[in-house]
């Protein structure tokens, strides 16, 4: 593999240099690059992360599926529909958002942000009444655990409880740890709205920006998915 | 200082708009199918739905379309390799576990 | 180049540039931080070494009369868990790696030199947290923290080792993370994929493994963690939930791991054969390419420590297959390393010993992990001391050789001071004949039938002879461990001051003063040549091979 450019052998003068470039890198290009490679891969160690999950949940699904269903029709599907659709508005305002400081308009950039944040905070509003839900009713697995259900589809078929509360527990790591995302996630566009506030993303300098919305699609991402395997599991039964 | 600086190839607004349009289309089109008895294939359904809006999202809200290296392509499709093999190495055992 | 001038000034370099505690605990240097992880890996390697003191003393006679049951499970749980995580996972990558990375490639530091602050941090803060856990009670489930036993059953600090570990495992991330960004984006000009020294492609390979691979093991302790903490039933029989979901898992992870403990020693190995031998390393790109081989492969592998733990028949001849292709390319650097060796000048120094000893044990070793991978065989060696010969002989008569090598090779380089070549030379036989003393005998033991982790084999006396050898031979590997910490730090103050280029060896980091200044280099270099260029350096300088100390 061979990356396309070879870092030209002329570092920038110290008395024009950008404040923004750090003393190791010779161009702004490399630092730019280098902050958006280094992103990427991260991105790459968290889908590793949450992968982990997503195969236990896979195993689990196969072997318990009935039990799955009955637990995963308690959940609100229109709550988790709209979570999702929440949370593809605040990837759009990212794009906004990079798209204004790369135009350097200040105006839109804040907005954009604002928006976002919002929408991040509608997005845990929802969850912790999900959650809050789940707790009334006893499905919060640990001592206080109690599932009485049929299996969607066979009336007079119990579901498992045992395999019901596992269910649960992956529901509550896989959307908790999520929702842990979200919430670094808002922490770093707090940040970047005070760092736009401050004028400091221009379109000579706003890689934070960019590789702050590498993060929040990130994050989307993984709500994508999630959706559809934790709340549409046999709703036609 | 703008001279060596390349703005990754960012898509028009017009174009952002399209892309949240067919997202929030693909999500109705989830909850939607996920209405309809198709038997073994509602999991299918469901999760080349939520591949195509990862990849919506991936491809152009993120910029790998654009990206003028293959580098992060190779990154993005390396991860998602090893995590297939997590799982389907994985399945190897349990899928095979109760054949006599 | 080689000056054989003395500086009667001393010139600045990274170590005098500041002093005080500060300007090391808040150093974004590179070449400081490989400093910090030294000391604290070394530590660690105490730690780890006293608990196997410990095991191998308990073992001299069949009755288990030095330790209770309980605290010899201790004792092997955390003498893993402490040298596995602890000192062979950041030990090249974090200290050799830190320091030449950058410098092999003509940069000034990494990529984010503050994010490799941060990495020590929090390995810092995973050790403390490992240190009180161990002090305070210690766990007992084996390093492997087999399920439902850690979830459930231990009355034992999991929790807290778990959780120690999961912050390692973000320490090791980050380190692959800064090196992968920096071999991409901060080549000098004229530093092609093509020229780099093979250290650096063994070590883009090992951190493809700790980003992919590491999160896979911080994942899976969560669920232990939560598992333990809210009784919940993901991996407990009893629950619904499956015990090996966590060995596949666990696995996942460790086993890619034990090859981010053994590539950065084949790229040590490389660098120093190359340089002892006056010679290329034959068949460059296969030695690069094969340790990109081995980082995929080694993925496709885990479940060959399950064959006995209940997976399916068809699973167990999948990975027995996998297994088997995983030792090709390890076989490709060893033949191709011999092809190095032949018709070179060869030369003896310390490090070129310890790169010998890297290549008998390390063949032993992988032989050995194929001999494991035969279903039929592993049925009967599995759980045996043929196992801990095996890993044994990879990751001490591999991966700590080569550790040990590659200190005494960029010694010069790292601090000035040349150390006493002599003492070296002996403590590098003194290990050799310590080691194979221990953990041959172990392998005679596992196929007799000796299980691990027993303290107690009163019911197989006839294995004493054995033992008793075993911790002789681990008596002598101890005094041949002390020996280099002895006459490293003798040499950091009275040592002879090393000339530049000590070895007249090739790579850019040879091209910087001894010890390099904070930035590296004066000038961006620019590369013309090719690596391990042993033929033009010698023509040019044929009257001066190498300096010794």
């Amino acid at each position: 593999m061979s990356d396309s450019q070879i870092t030209v052998a002329t570092s920038v003068h110290e008395e024009v240099r950008n404040p923004a470039l750090l003393h190791h890198f010779a161009t702004e290009q490399q630092q730019r690059d280098a902050s958006s490679l280094g992103m990427w891969i991260f991105l790459g160690t968290e889908v590793m992360f949450f992968g982990g999950l997503f195969c236990a949940y896979l195993i689990y699904r196969l072997w318990y599926f009935g039990d799955f269903a009955a637990a995963a029709q308690t959940l609100n599907s229109w709550l988790g529909m709209t979570n999702t659709i929440v949370l593809i508005c605040s990837s759009l305002t990212v794009v906004f958002a990079v798209y204004a400081a790369q135009h350097g308009k200040r105006t839109m950039l804040l907005a954009s942000l604002a928006l976002t944040l919002l929408f991040g905070l509608a997005f845990l509003g929802i969850k912790g009444m999900e959650y809050r839900e789940k707790f009334e009713n006893h499905h919060v697995p640990g001592a206080s655990f109690s599932f009485v259900k049929t299996v969607p589809g066979h009336p007079d078929e119990m579901a498992n409880p045992r395999h019901a509360e596992i269910y649960f527990a992956l529901y509550f790591i896989m959307t908790g740890l999520h929702a842990l995302h979200m919430i670094v996630g808002i922490g770093i566009f707090i940040w970047l709205l005070t760092m736009a506030w401050k004028g400091r993303l221009t379109p000579e300098y706003n890689t934070p920006m960019e590789i702050g919305g590498l993060y929040w699609h990130f994050v989307d991402i993984i709500w994508i998915y999630l959706f559809p395997l934790l709340y549409l599991i046999d709703l036609h039964k | 200082m703008t001279t060596d600086t390349k703005i990754e190839h960012s898509s028009s607004l017009g174009t952002y708009v399209l892309i949240w349009a067919l997202l929030i289309i693909g999500t109705i089109a989830t909850v939607v199918a996920a209405h309809i008895d198709l038997g073994p294939f509602n999991a299918a359904v469901a999760l080349a739905i939520a591949s195509t809006k990862a990849l919506l999202v991936a491809l152009f809200f993120m910029h790998i379309k654009g990206a003028h290296e293959r580098l992060l392509k190779l990154v993005v499709v390396t991860t998602i390799f090893f995590l297939i093999i997590l799982m389907a190495l994985s399945m190897a055992d349990y899928g095979t576990r109760y054949w006599s | 180049m080689s000056t054989a001038i003395a500086q009667p000034v001393e010139r600045e370099n990274y170590l005098n540039t500041q002093y005080g505690v500060g300007s090391w605990l808040l150093t974004t240097d590179h070449k400081r931080i490989a400093l910090l992880y030294l000391a604290s890996i070394t530590f660690f390697f105490f730690i780890g070494g006293f608990f196997a003191l410990l095991i191998r003393l308990e073992l001299l006679t069949p009755a288990g009369d030095l330790v209770q049951a309980d605290t010899y499970n201790k004792l092997f749980t955390m003498h893993g868990q402490v040298m596995v995580f602890f000192f062979l996972i950041p030990s090249i990558p974090a200290v050799l790696g830190n320091f030449l990375v950058p410098m092999m490639i003509g940069a000034k530091d990494l990529a984010f030199p503050r994010i490799n602050l941060l990495s020590w941090y929090l390995y810092i803060i995973a050790g403390i947290l490992m240190l009180h856990c161990i002090l305070t009670g210690g766990v007992d489930t084996g390093w492997t923290f087999y399920t439902p036993f850690s979830t459930e059953y231990s009355n034992t600090k999991v929790i807290e080792a778990g959780l120690a570990i999961f912050i390692s495992g973000f320490s090791s991330i980050l380190t692959g993370l800064n090196f992968i960004v920096t071999i991409h984006r901060m080549r000098a000009p004229g530093m092609t994929w093509t020229r780099l020294p093979l250290f650096i492609w063994a070590h883009y390979a090992t951190s493809i493994i700790q980003i992919l691979g590491t999160p896979v093991i911080a994942i899976t302790l969560v669920l232990v963690v939560a598992e333990r903490a809210l009784h919940l039933g993901i991996f407990d029989p009893k629950l619904g939930g499956d015990p090996l979901l966590f060995q596949h898992l666990f696995w996942f992870y460790s086993h890619p791991a034990v090859y981010i403990m053994i590539l950065p020693s084949m790229g040590v190995v490389s660098e120093v054969i190359a340089c002892f031998s006056r010679k290329r390393i034959f068949g460059y790109s296969f030695v690069a390419l094969s340790s990109i081989a081995i980082a995929v492969f080694g993925f496709l592998v885990w479940a060959h420590h399950m064959f006995v733990a209940g997976i399916s028949v068809y699973a167990a001849l999948i990975f027995s297959l996998l297994s088997y292709s995983v030792a090709v390319p390890s076989a490709v650097k060893v033949f191709n390393w011999t092809a190095t060796l032949y018709k070179g000048s060869i030369h003896y120094e310390a490090p070129m010993l310890y790169a010998f000893g890297f290549l008998g044990l390390f063949t032993i070793g992988g032989l050995t992990g194929l001999f494991l991978a035969a279903l039929g065989i592993d049925v009967h060696v599995t759980d045996t001391y043929f196992v801990v010969a095996h890993f044994h002989y990879i990751m001490v008569g591999g991966a700590l050789m080569g550790y040990l090598g590659g200190m005494h090779f960029w010694w010069p380089k790292i601090t000035g001071k040349l150390y006493p070549e002599g003492w070296a030379r002996l403590a590098a036989l003194i290990v050799f004949v310590g080691f194979n003393l221990t953990f041959f005998p172990q392998f005679i033991l596992g196929y007799l039938g000796m299980p691990r982790r027993y303290f107690d084999y009163s019911h197989m006396p006839e294995f004493q002879v054995l033992n008793v050898l075993s911790t002789a031979g681990a008596t002598i590997l101890g005094i041949g461990y002390l020996l280099p910490m002895i006459y490293f730090l003798w040499s950091m103050r009275y040592g002879k001051p090393a000339p530049d280029n000590p070895w007249n060896a090739a790579g850019l980091e040879w091209q910087t003063q001894s010890p390099p200044k904070t930035f590296n280099f004066d000038e961006e270099p620019v590369v013309t040549w090719e690596a391990y260029n042993y033929d033009e350096i010698d023509k040019a300088h044929p009257e001066e091979v190498h300096v010794v100390g």
